[in-house]
């Protein structure tokens, strides 16, 4: 919403300066996104006396000038063939930066001769195109005043947000209104709204015509007709102030509706009279199909819940949204039927939704537009007619009723302090209600507020609570400190939300980056990832790469490890604690750890090569974000079962039984070439929600530790096995001989190939033995490897290597 | 006795010119081994006269003793020689760069979420959370947005397919549904879960994308419900948070009414900040800047939840994370924060060391 100063004081009768207002403003709660002053940047441009101009002695066309400044004389070298003595121009200074060049005006000697300043150009000053000479300013123009004062451009512009539930606001009376309200002048007498008489009976009609209990979309509609107009252009002071607000005037007919849509928040619409049929234009639904050419110049198909405006011919404007081109009002246009209607916001919103028609009047419609307006704003508008058109207006036609939208609103004495937070009296409450157009009464303890029609928004005790405070000023709300219930801040996060955070801190720790990526992503991608149910495909994605939920975390990191190697960074870690779907219930979110190593363990080094990456970074990463997450890390089984988006044979699944915690492995190469990323790439899918809540019990004390005194003693054995015998199962075979002893046992070794024979292999292990009560002897070391032999014997088939 | 200081001489001047153990060796064995010369004058000194043989006893010994403590003290010189050349020859370019290994970071939103929370939890906030994909009723209706209201146009929604009731699930636009949830699962069950006191964190969504909007971004919400907290403590709040998150102890804020269909009065909080040279300050400065937007909880959202307004109020208020941070941390783009570009992960990312504590400073 746009106004400027001049014409907000048309409202409102003040002297405060210019930053007072728009303070207010902002306070109020009408935020002040914009000040244009265009009296500013002209600020260096005075009136100048051309005191004399004589021709340039070395250059036939150029004059060299004396201009009386108002506080010196200077010479200044100008070219314009209209530079003459005894005239007045627009002068600058030295140092002025010049607006239609982009330069900064520099003194100068031009052939010979001094030049202190300038004498400018419309084109020069950025006010047209015109360059054949200098502005040439009326005699009476005061030597040495501002120049944007002399042209009528010292009027600020003021641009305001309006939040969607004050249109009453989209005029600047009601912004004068919320001004005086809060102190800042009176709000001047609305005298525009007084009935003008009538010269003869209106040749046009309204008429409604809406199913029964349809008749909200268009309640009330007022109008009259005037003839022997002439549509010339519009006074200089309302083109000025449309041009201020942006808009292009065009004739006096069209600025006076554009002026009174922003001057008082009424939009209307002026159909050429002569260019409508049948004497009557009736308010019903559209029938589905109907078209209109509308004065945007384009043509709209409407539909039966869109309200129109129509004739025996056919359909001339779209409710509240927008008028037809047919009927509009050109330079001929000597007669024209006024509409002043009240259209329901709801529909009207949705018929400029679905014909993507952005309009002031829709803006406002929508908004709500103050009932009442529907009788004056045909009052002010025959006003402005008469003025700006001559000829003569028509009585009254009306169809539809006012509807009732007073109502009574309570707000109890201390609601404003128990509320809003501050203490006020209740006269001081009910001098703000008042003077923003409610009239109060005090009943029981409570002021009882009775609404104006222009403020639908204000249903609740809790919506007068924010009247007064906002008059009031937020900033007379005293602060007050929180105070916590207990001494001390008590736990707040649950388990999932420190698993979450433990699963950051241990894959940043373990070098690798963590990455925020978007929840969705692509459908042919996401079907490389197990696919995506229906219900998660979204109706209107912002692009096709991103139409359906992730079903997993793993391709988006794939594509952003994708666009780094493409960057140049072949080699990273990323991973990303977040959501991927299986379905579009609140269950069907699971919260995944995901991460990926792509290319190279590290950067080449003089000392160590780095090697390709691997499952088993893949699994080292799972298994430290299940052991800090508090999983029985001694417990997980692996098994080979991960989905098809991994390796087959470099890939598993870390599980509590039938309970999958994680998949790991190698990305199938397959889906790299799909998704254009150069392997190996090695990532993991880490399901938080499914790690064990630990027991409730005993709560944090550990086991107590009782290390052994004696020495532990090391032993290793190699063993030949078939070669799909799992490294586990051999050792878990082998610790399996004499659990109280073998404290640890692990692979060290693993071989195929020469003297093991086809389809075998050998696993060496490492074994430790920890006694817990003497010093191990020969012979008991040997008890225990024959019962290990013997153990990986029986349950893998194993041998020891010879 | 003439012929021991001669052997002495001669042994010690052999001893200090060996230049190699095996040489010292030979020489220990020479003079002191068993058929050593040494060896051999104590073995001769039966057939010295018994009077001078006590003399010459120890003049032997003491020779003896000479020679053996000089081969110890040439043996531990030699040594030393020996590592020093040792140590001489394997030394190493200490200039060569060490073994590398990758320096993990965590993303900011990460830190600064876990911010909000530190600060937020001293407050006796405790954190609530919701799903992604909410239904009509808690992203809209309970939140006194009803289906043809106008202010659901202030939200660019993204739709999932229609269900065979008609109804559509969408993502959520605003954390605003985990007010719902909250106030729901207590209105349900106990009502002395009452008073309330939760920020809900998570991903939003909506259907924009320039360079100041991304279709997915963070949220925090804050929500207090019980019979007292008026405008007044949402104030002190959120002044509170303000100047111990950006560290700014008196960083200027304002309050400026506004509209939120699910506040009433509803505001909007600014910040002090320059824009002189181009470049944004936050702190002292003759602009302002706005960063969240707040109010006291409409009536018809506490009803909506069956939670009777006429005794319960508190406030509500929301803000975005990735703005926050990128006016803490002095980031440019709002886009970079979802593309895990390494470089800027390595450059706007954190040490994952500790976790931001009020006590103990906010960002390391």
């Amino acid at each position: 919403m746009k106004f400027t100063l001049s014409w907000l004081k048309d409202h409102l009768e003040t002297d405060a300066p210019l930053d007072a207002i728009t303070d207010a403003l902002t306070a109020l709660g009408l935020e002040v996104e914009e000040v244009h002053d265009p009296a500013k940047d002209l600020a260096a441009f005075t009136v100048g006396y051309v005191v004399e101009a004589k021709p340039h002695p070395n250059a036939d066309k150029l004059r060299v000038c004396i201009v009386d400044t108002g506080s010196e004389e200077i010479q200044v070298v100008c070219g314009a063939p209209n530079a003459r003595t005894g005239m007045k121009g627009v002068f600058a200074p030295a140092g002025t930066h010049i607006p239609g060049t982009g330069m900064d005006l520099k003194k100068g000697v031009i052939r010979g001769q001094e030049s202190n300043g300038m004498l400018c150009s419309e084109r020069e000053m950025g006010l047209s195109d015109e360059h054949q000479g200098i502005i040439e300013l009326p005699e009476d123009a005061p030597v040495g005043a501002p120049f944007a004062k002399i042209i009528g451009l010292d009027d600020p512009v003021i641009e305001i947000a309006i939040t969607p539930n004050r249109g009453d606001c989209l005029g600047v009376r009601g912004v004068a209104r919320d001004l005086a309200a809060a102190g800042i002048g009176t709000l001047k007498p609305f005298t525009a709204a007084e009935p003008v008489a009538p010269s003869f009976e209106s040749t046009i009609q309204w008429r409604r015509e809406f199913p029964k209990g349809a008749e909200g979309a268009c309640p009330m509609v007022v109008g009259r007709t005037f003839r022997g107009l002439v549509n010339g252009p519009s006074p200089d002071w309302m083109q000025r102030r449309l041009l201020a607000i942006g808009l292009r005037p065009i004739s006096a007919l069209v600025d006076i509706t554009n002026y009174v849509t922003f001057d008082l928040g009424r939009p209307l619409h002026v159909f050429d009279a002569a260019k409508l049929e049948g004497g009557a234009l009736t308010m019903r639904f559209a029938h589905a199909g109907e078209t209109i050419l509308a004065l945007d110049g384009k043509e709209y198909t409407l539909d039966d819940g869109m309200t129109c405006i129509a004739d025996g011919a056919g359909v001339h404007g779209i409710a509240g949204v927008m008028g037809g081109e047919v009927t509009g009002c050109t330079a001929d246009t000597t007669e024209c039927f006024l509409e002043v209607a009240l259209f329901d916001p709801i529909r009207t919103a949705a018929t400029g939704r679905k014909l993507r028609i952005e309009s002031d009047a829709r803006y406002r419609f929508e908004r709500s537009v103050d009932p009442e307006s529907a009788l004056w704003g045909a009052e002010v508008a025959a006003r402005l007619v008469l003025d700006c058109c001559g000829g003569e207006a028509s009585d009254l036609s009306i169809a539809g009723e006012m509807p009732e939208t007073a109502r009574e609103v309570k707000l109890r004495a201390d609601r404003v302090k128990t509320l809003g937070g501050v203490d006020m009296p209740v006269k001081e409450q009910r001098g703000i209600l008042e003077a923003l157009g409610f009239t109060t009464r005090e009943s029981k303890g409570a002021i009882v507020a009775t609404t104006p029609s222009w403020r639908p928004d204000v249903t609740l005790e809790a919506c007068l609570v924010e009247e007064v405070l906002r008059v009031k000023g937020f900033d007379a709300i005293p602060a007050v400190p929180l105070q916590r219930d207990s001494a001390l801040p008590e736990r707040i996060l649950t388990l999932g939300q420190r698993r979450e955070s433990f699963a950051r801190k241990v894959l940043a720790g373990r070098g690798m980056l963590e990455a925020v990526t978007w929840s969705f992503m692509a459908e042919d991608q996401a079907a490389l990832f197990g696919g995506v149910p229906a219900e998660l495909h979204l109706e209107n994605p912002i692009s096709a790469d991103l139409t359906v939920m992730r079903p997993s975390t793993l391709p988006n990191l794939l594509a952003a490890a994708g666009r780094n190697a493409d960057r140049g960074y072949p080699d990273l870690g990323l991973f990303e604690v977040g959501p991927a779907w299986r379905d579009d219930t609140p269950e069907g979110e699971d919260i995944v750890a995901a991460g990926l190593r792509t290319g190279n363990s590290g950067p080449r080094h003089w000392a160590e090569a780095p090697r390709a990456v691997d499952a088993f970074d893949a699994k080292a990463d799972a298994l430290a974000v299940l052991a800090a997450c508090g999983a029985p890390a001694g417990n997980v089984q692996v098994s080979r079962d991960a989905p098809g988006w991994y390796h087959p044979g470099r890939s598993g699944a870390l599980r509590l039984g039938p309970n999958v915690l994680a998949w790991f492995g190698e990305i199938h190469p397959r889906i790299l070439r799909a998704m254009g990323v150069k392997g190996p790439v090695a990532g993991f899918e880490i399901f938080l929600h499914r790690i064990p809540k630990p027991r409730a019990k005993g709560g944090k004390t550990r086991a107590l530790l009782r290390p052994s005194p004696f020495q532990p003693v090391g032993r290793d054995f190699a063993f030949v096995v078939d070669a799909e015998v799992p490294a586990e199962s051999l050792s878990r075979a082998a610790r399996s001989a004499e659990k109280g002893l073998i404290s640890e046992v692990s692979v060290f070794d693993v071989y195929a190939g020469e003297g093991v024979g086809e389809g075998k292999k050998s696993v060496a292990v490492a074994v430790v033995l920890q006694p817990q009560d003497r010093t191990l002897t020969d012979e008991d070391i040997e008890k225990v490897s024959a019962a290990i032999i013997a153990a990986v014997q029986k349950q893998t088939g194993g041998t020891l290597r010879g | 006795m003439d012929d021991l200081n001669a052997l002495r001489d001669e042994l010690l001047a052999a001893i200090e010119s060996a230049d190699s153990t095996a040489a010292l060796e030979t020489l220990r064995v020479s003079a002191l081994g068993r058929k050593g010369t040494v060896t051999g004058l104590l073995k001769g000194l039966g057939q010295v006269d018994p009077e001078q043989r006590r003399a010459r006893g120890q003049a032997v010994n003491a020779l003896k003793e000479a020679a053996s403590a000089a081969i110890d003290a040439k043996m531990a010189a030699l040594a030393d020689s020996a590592l020093e050349s040792r140590l001489a020859a394997e030394s190493v370019d200490v200039t060569l760069p060490a073994r590398p290994l990758p320096e993990g970071r965590l993303h900011p939103i990460s830190q600064t979420l876990d911010e909000i929370v530190a600060i937020f939890g001293e407050m006796g906030y405790s954190v609530a959370e919701g799903p992604d994909i909410e239904d009509d009723f808690h992203n809209f209706t309970a939140l006194n947005i009803p289906p043809e209201h106008p202010a659901r146009q202030m939200f660019d929604t993204f739709y999932l397919p229609e269900r065979p009731d008609g109804s559509r699930m969408v993502l959520r636009t605003h954390t605003s549904p985990v007010q719902i949830r909250a106030m729901q699962a207590i209105s349900g069950g106990k009502a002395n879960g009452l008073p309330l006191r939760i920020i809900a964190p998570g991903r939003t969504y909506r259907c924009d994308s320039d360079m100041t909007h991304t279709p997915m971004f963070h949220q925090v919400e804050g929500l207090i419900v019980d019979r007292t907290t008026h405008m007044g403590h949402l104030k002190g709040c959120l002044i509170e948070f303000v100047r111990a998150y950006f560290e700014l102890p008196d960083v200027p804020v304002r309050f400026r009414p506004s509209y939120f269909p699910f506040t009433e009065p509803s505001a909007e909080l600014d910040i002090g900040c320059d824009r002189s040279g181009g470049e944004l300050k936050i702190g002292a400065g003759d602009d302002w800047l706005e960063i969240l937007g707040c109010g006291m909880v409409h009536p018809n959202v506490l009803a909506a939840c069956g939670i009777d307004p006429a005794e319960y109020q508190g406030f509500a208020f929301g803000m975005g994370i990735e703005r926050i941070a990128m006016l803490k941390y002095g980031i440019p783009d709002l886009r970079t924060f979802f593309d895990a570009d390494l470089r800027w992960l390595k450059h706007y990312g954190f040490v994952p060391l500790e976790v931001p504590t009020l006590f103990r400073g906010l960002t390391p």
